[in-house]
């Protein structure tokens, strides 16, 4: 390895993802800020008026921890897949390879643009949420921390996607297949306390939970599980997905021959 | 004077169990033009890639500019600007950002009068806002020239640099390859084309089948290998070499209409006034003679054939 190290090249990849995205920005945020406007609508005026509240909170301000962490999923894992993929699927990816950039540093690039487009998701959701329900943050700095674990996670994720797939069509299957059910099985709009045995043993094994759960306790100080629990599972994730990572890298898998 | 790019016992094969490169040693002297000339399938770019970092050797080691290319690969790449056979650029970006963006992606600090030079010389600077998606196939050549040369790479790696090219961009390119090595930069570039190599290039190497086969200053591979033609057009076609020419290796065109007789420019006799006196004895009459120098080609056909037939009766004997 040599002594220094290429944080100009970390910067112009960067800058380059961020111009990327902000090409896009209009379709990119208008679409889950409407989305998330629709889910309030249906789920927070139409149904949680007839619903009781969860844990002692009214049901529209409940679903909105998950209603953000659902839109930051899917576009953590798409952004930083389609990072990645692009340049691979296009053949670009030459001068990436070719350029003096360790692996740790091409992510850190790739990974940190994406996250950083997802935490602005996540604060325009939370913005707009707030013009329908009254929702308290009990610990703003824990929110924001983990709103950013969260982010490197999937992100992370998606990169591992971007790498491994082939097509266009392999690019969505497993968000499509695997991340969104187990989303919507994870608490998003309900608490797992809800459910009758054995499926609530059986959602315990669904990692989402955990991650609902802690970034929910961030806004009302109740979680479905502790809050240690939750980091211990973020922190978790995150080593796998640079294990992960590291592997493609020293391999050069579905990078270089 | 070390050479700029040292390349020892490097072989590739690929997961297909296709062997792209054989034990290839090679060294490239600093601020020469260097023509590495092969068939297509040959392993000229499976060196490239190797040495710019796209492809993992299997054996063997290399190094640009003094630096170990895995060991201290940051070194090396940084010495390398890299134009590949495929046209791939971004679609989106303007011809500036991309450009800007190579430079910052090499580490170097911004120099917006080196970038605005790379472009006036390849007459990229009046489109240099424009799309990279609205620009023509040869303009978009031009971009990625403009890549390589963003971060004022020591060795330049031209990939078959004129496949589908314009005259107009060849003859710009030549330009600047020339201006490129005046200024001390080593260009490295890989064709089919031999009028390119014999036009441009100080030094040849042949590759074929993964193997180096030859390694030569271009005059001196010229003069050595150098062969000329003999063709007599003779007055009345014959059906078959008549015997009295049997000390010569003639050949007989197809339509028997021609005498073709192959010898070496540098040998003391050709043997030709004792033919032509041969031919007047047997009276076999003739219209009129040319003789051709052979060509690079020429030189480069046969040593590709050699070396085929040279593998074929090797995996005989084995």
């Amino acid at each position: 390895m040599s002594d220094y190290s290429n944080w100009r090249g970390i910067a112009a990849v960067y800058r380059f993802e961020m111009a990327r995205f902000a090409r896009t920005a209009l379709s990119s945020l208008a679409t889950p800020v409407i989305t998330t406007a629709l889910y309030f609508i249906v789920f927070g005026s139409a149904i949680g008026s007839r619903m009781q509240q969860v844990d002692g909170i009214p049901y529209a301000a409940f679903i909105v921890p998950g209603l953000i962490m659902l839109s930051m999923f899917t576009e953590s894992i798409f952004n930083a897949a389609i990072g990645i993929f692009m340049p691979k699927w296009s053949g670009t990816i030459y001068e990436l390879l070719s350029a003096p950039l360790s692996p740790i540093e091409t992510v850190i690039a790739y990974v940190g643009a994406a996250a950083t487009k997802s935490m602005v998701l996540g604060i325009i959701i939370l913005t707009t949420a707030h013009f329908f329900v009254s929702l308290p943050i009990a610990h703003p700095v824990a929110m924001i921390g983990f709103m950013a674990l969260v982010s490197i996670s999937f992100c992370l994720f998606g990169f591992i996607m971007g790498i491994w797939a082939k097509s266009w069509e392999q690019l969505q299957i497993i968000p499509m297949l695997v991340v969104t059910p187990m989303t919507f099985l994870g608490g998003a709009f309900y608490s797992i306390t809800m459910l009758p045995e054995p499926w609530r043993t059986i959602t315990l094994f669904n990692p989402v939970v955990y991650l609902i759960s802690g970034f929910r306790w961030t806004f009302f100080g109740v979680g479905d599980v502790p809050i240690v629990t939750s980091l211990v599972f973020v922190a978790g994730f995150i080593l796998v997905a640079i294990g992960v990572i590291y592997w493609m890298f020293r391999t050069g898998y579905r990078l270089k021959n | 004077m070390a050479p700029i790019i040292s390349i020892r016992g490097l072989s590739k094969t690929y997961a297909s169990g296709h062997k792209a490169l054989r034990a290839v040693d090679l060294d490239i002297n600093s601020g020469e033009i260097f023509a590495l000339l092969g068939p297509n399938g040959a392993g000229k770019t499976s060196l490239i890639s190797i040495l710019c970092g796209i492809v993992r050797p299997t054996s063997g080691t290399a190094s640009v500019a003094g630096h170990d290319i895995s060991s201290d690969y940051r070194a090396a790449r940084r010495a390398i600007g890299l134009v590949p056979q495929e046209l791939t650029t971004d679609q989106f970006e303007t011809v500036l950002a991309t450009v800007t963006h190579s430079r910052g992606l090499f580490g170097l600090r911004k120099n917006p009068a080196h970038i605005e030079s790379v472009l006036r010389a390849l007459s990229l600077w009046e489109k240099k806002d424009a799309k990279i998606m609205e620009l023509s196939g040869g303009m978009k050549r031009r971009v990625m020239i403009a890549k390589a040369l963003s971060h004022e790479p020591r060795v330049l790696f031209l990939d078959e640099p004129t496949a589908g090219v314009d005259v107009d961009l060849r003859r710009d390119m030549w330009d600047l390859v020339r201006k490129l090595r005046e200024g001390g930069t080593t260009i490295i570039l890989t064709t089919h084309y031999i009028e390119e190599a014999e036009e441009m290039a100080d030094r040849v190497g042949v590759i074929t089948g993964g193997r180096l086969i030859l390694v030569e200053e271009k005059t001196a591979l010229m003069k050595k290998l150098g062969r000329r033609t003999l063709t007599v057009h003779l007055g009345e076609p014959l059906s078959a070499l008549p015997s009295e020419l049997a000390d010569w290796e003639l050949r007989l065109s197809e339509d028997g209409q021609d005498l073709i007789y192959e010898f070496d420019t540098y040998d003391e006799e050709s043997g030709i006034p004792a033919l032509l006196r041969r031919l007047d004895q047997s009276g076999i009459g003739f219209k009129d003679l040319n003789t051709r120098q052979s060509s690079l080609e020429d030189i480069f056909v046969g040593l590709v054939h050699d070396q085929a037939r040279g593998n074929a009766e090797q995996e005989q004997a084995a």
